[in-house]
């Protein structure tokens, strides 16, 4: 198979990966021709990656990566401005007692407050640069999805336009439980067409698969590889309204995945698992797997993110105990 | 620094109370030995860590005496119920001192913790808890009604699974009745002294479980003996071969479990990512120092390429050092002797075409080590494809068809072990049916359980170990 361009748009590239059309009996055959799963092997070798011993400077840089791979989140209905305000003075200054703490790469928000996370970064807003802190929006009728495709590009571009710099969507799960993988396909091209900025530019897109309702490891591996295809920048687990969210395993699979995806086209796509991470323990076991899986690249805000709202705190505490040598307790980091 | 260079994880060693040196453990009482005491190794830096006895003839003779006494007078008459409630004492110890065992068991073998932690150690407890109930029950399981102990088992086991094959050998012999006495490998000896302590920190009445270091003479003295009734011996099949002819015309029962050269056949169908682990798993757990290991792959021609591509990247994250750090995943070869075997046998492999590539890492200076490594265009008439290696080295053949791939699983003159990758249940199962190897891994590779028989066709041996066919193994009319 010859490597495309990275240029093409993804349809046009999907084409060229498939030698077919782009119907959905080409897609089906695509998707279901992957490799199979074995979930038993695939959940032992996640089981092994975390028993992995990660100890004093190696630790000290895996929780301070770990805090720069976190997207600090609030999706409540009951979000307002002020929490949405706490929410990125958290991310400003994650740890008062010590100015040297990095900052998380994101808040992720509801649509309608990314105006107000906008305006609470201030400069520290990154605007699409490199430099400074993303603002992260979930659209698409998140989490269900269950709403008509024009309101879902409507509900991405209102996010767009009121500065997103990450677009967090939702794929259509019952299309694919349905087998019907086009539909799923043509509503991601559209969505990142929907990311495009006045200017030409595009906001990332993360395109969130909700393992926990596609249940099995094999429908994980064709959906993951169905979003690259169609052009997100990111893979994501979870809403982190379902359960199971995010786990060790689905995650590997999902490295697998990209990890594949280099391979066959040199580009890189960014995994984020979101959802019931919530101790530095169990984030530095996902570090592992990442280096393990996709090698150290991987090791990079742009490539992997965590989606979780209390895993910034434990984090801190464990960051305190090897700076201080003693541990403190939940009264030394701030509840916002 | 990378992150992947992890920091060093070192188990603590602090656990461990080690005597400076080691006797024979016989009657319940440690006692010097008559021949020459010889020094255990740490294979991973050539470090002395205690002497120990070797046992003589005399010295063999009284502690088959001593086995022969306490199954007269006390093992034999007990009731199994009571031999149960010893084994299942034993099993809890074990557990107890886990850390401490898996720590010896790392130092001594040279095998990674994380294996002695993980494998080894719980599956050596497993073993004890799941023979102590069968002590109770052997009247009512289809073995006969009333099946009796043999008396006295000589059991003579190899270095790379010490303590476990310990446990394969005297949990199914006590709970059936028997008492034991048996050697352990003279390269690691250590696991079963502190096996002796666990028997008597248990109670077990003293002559029941009897230890005898040595080296090869030993083992011959002591399956030789004329009190022994049963022998059962795990190691080359070179000394199985031996025993066997000595035993020939005797009325000793006689269980061996031989050398392997086991298949592993990877069809284009399989789930592949889980099948290079799989691969990676059958041949670099313990060195690839296993018997069952699957040191012969046989892939499919049409994935070959991809295959071997992911596997040696794969192969390149394996973490190779230090035993004893928690982060380590293959160790250190047993023994000089072993490393000179390897060494010697890749350089035949190498002589006769096939092409041999070693995963990049930095072996340490002192100690025995090799590196984990996989050698292709191997044809089913190289050496490498047919003697068994007992070290971390793949020999890689391909095959075109499912006839194909069958025929080249059975063409050795061993049984032992194979393994299947496919996503595809029917061809699995039509394969294993064909396979002429006493154990069959589908998806997976070595996994063991104490329900489960295991043991080999042709030159691996014969005689099951585990499950039911185990127990029988260790009572009479059984085999």
């Amino acid at each position: 198979m010859t490597t495309p361009s990275q240029a093409l748009a993804p349809a046009e590239r999907a084409v060229q990966l498939l030698g077919a059309d782009l119907s959905e009996v080409a897609l089906r055959r695509h998707l279901e021709g992957l490799p199979g799963v074995d979930a038993v092997g695939l959940e032992a070798r996640a089981a092994s990656l975390g028993t992995r011993s990660i100890k004093t400077t190696s630790k000290q840089a895996a929780l301070d990566l770990v805090i720069r791979m976190i997207d600090l989140t609030t999706l409540q209905g009951a979000d307002t401005r002020g929490k949405v305000r706490s929410l990125v003075a958290k991310a400003l200054v994650p740890d008062a007692s010590d100015p040297s703490t990095p900052r998380p790469a994101a808040v992720c928000v509801y649509g309608d407050m990314v105006q107000n996370a906008v305006d609470a970064l201030g400069s520290a807003w990154s605007a699409g640069k490199d430099d400074g802190i993303n603002v992260a929006a979930v659209a698409t009728a998140f989490p269900a999805g269950r709403a008509s495709l024009a309101v879902k590009l409507q509900d991405t571009r209102d996010a767009v336009a009121a500065g997103a710099d990450e677009i967090d969507m939702v794929i259509d799960r019952g299309a694919f439980l349905e087998g019907r993988y086009g539909k799923v396909f043509d509503e991601i091209v559209q969505t990142k067409e929907a990311c495009r900025r006045d200017d030409g530019t595009y906001a990332h897109l993360k395109v969130i698969l909700e393992t926990g309702e596609l249940v099995t490891y094999d429908n994980v591996r064709r959906a993951s590889w169905l979003s690259i295809l169609a052009g997100g920048d990111f893979i994501k687990t979870s809403t982190g309204k379902v359960q199971p969210a995010a786990t060790l395993p689905v995650t590997l699979l999902m490295l697998q995945v990209v990890r594949d995806w280099e391979r066959l086209t040199g580009e890189r796509v960014g995994v984020k698992p979101a959802g019931g991470i919530s101790t530095a323990k169990d984030a530095i076991k996902y570090l592992v797997t990442v280096a393990e899986t996709c090698g150290e690249a991987w090791l990079d805000p742009h490539l992997f993110r965590f989606g979780a709202s209390s895993l910034l705190n434990d984090v801190l505490l464990q960051r305190q105990k090897l700076t201080t040598g003693r541990y403190s307790g939940p009264d030394y980091v701030t509840i916002d | 620094m990378t992150f992947l260079d992890y920091a060093p994880a070192p188990e603590s060693t602090a656990i461990l109370d080690l005597r400076p040196e080691y006797g024979l453990f016989i009657d319940g009482e440690w006692r010097a030995g008559g021949g020459e005491p010889f020094a255990s190794v740490s294979p991973s830096t050539e470090r002395q860590i205690a002497m120990f006895a070797s046992a003589d003839e005399g010295d063999v003779d009284a502690a088959v005496r001593a086995a022969r006494a306490a199954f007269r007078d006390v093992w034999g008459p007990m009731s199994g119920r009571d031999r149960g409630k010893y084994l299942f004492r034993i099993a809890r110890i074990l557990q107890e001192r886990a850390r401490e065992l898996a720590v010896a068991e790392s130092l001594d073998n040279g095998k990674p913790i994380k294996e002695t932690r993980d494998a080894d150690v719980p599956l050596v407890a497993q073993w004890f808890f799941h023979c102590a109930g069968w002590a109770d029950k052997l009247d009512w399981v289809g073995l006969g009604a009333n099946p009796q102990p043999h008396g006295v088992a000589a059991q003579v086991i190899p270095w790379n699974f010490p303590l476990l094959m310990l446990a394969w050998k005297v949990a199914p012999a006590l709970a059936a009745g028997n008492t034991v006495v048996l050697k352990p490998a003279e390269t690691t000896p250590l696991t079963a002294m502190l096996f002796a302590d666990v028997c008597e920190q248990a109670g077990l009445p003293a002559g029941v479980v009897n230890l005898v270091t040595g080296a090869g003479e030993t083992g011959a003295a002591l399956v030789r003996h004329p009190d022994v009734d049963k022998v059962a011996f795990t190691g080359s099949t070179a000394v199985g071969r031996e025993i066997a002819k000595a035993l020939a015309g005797t009325d000793k029962r006689l269980t061996l479990e031989l050398g392997g050269k086991g298949a592993n056949i990877v069809f284009d169908d399989a789930p592949l990512d889980q099948a290079i682990e799989g691969i990676v798993d059958g041949i670099f757990f313990n060195q690839g120092q296993v018997c069952c290991a699957g040191s012969r792959l046989l892939v499919q021609e049409s994935v070959h390429d991809v295959v071997m591509e992911r596997l040696k990247e794969r192969m390149a994250t394996l973490r190779v050092g230090d035993p004893l750090d928690k982060n380590t995943d293959v160790g250190a070869i047993n023994s000089s002797a072993q490393l000179e075997r390897i060494t010697r046998l890749v350089e035949t492999g190498i002589a006769e075409g096939g092409e041999a590539w070693s995963a990049p890492c930095e072996l340490p200076s002192e100690g025995y080590w090799f590196a984990p490594t996989v050698v292709t265009g191997v044809e089913a008439s190289s050496t490498i494809a047919r003697e068994e290696i007992f070290g971390p080295v793949l020999s890689v053949l391909t095959f075109r068809t499912p006839d194909e791939a069958i025929a080249k699983a059975n063409n050795t003159p061993y049984g032992l072990s194979a393994g299947i990758w496919s996503d595809k249940g029917s061809r699995v199962l039509a394969v294993a049916d064909r396979l002429r190897a006493g154990v069959v891994w589908t998806n997976t590779f070595n996994k063991f359980d104490p329900a489960s028989p295991f043991g080999g066709y042709k030159e691996s041996g014969y005689g099951r170990e585990g499950g039911r066919q185990g127990m029988q193994a260790y009572l009479k009319g059984g085999e």
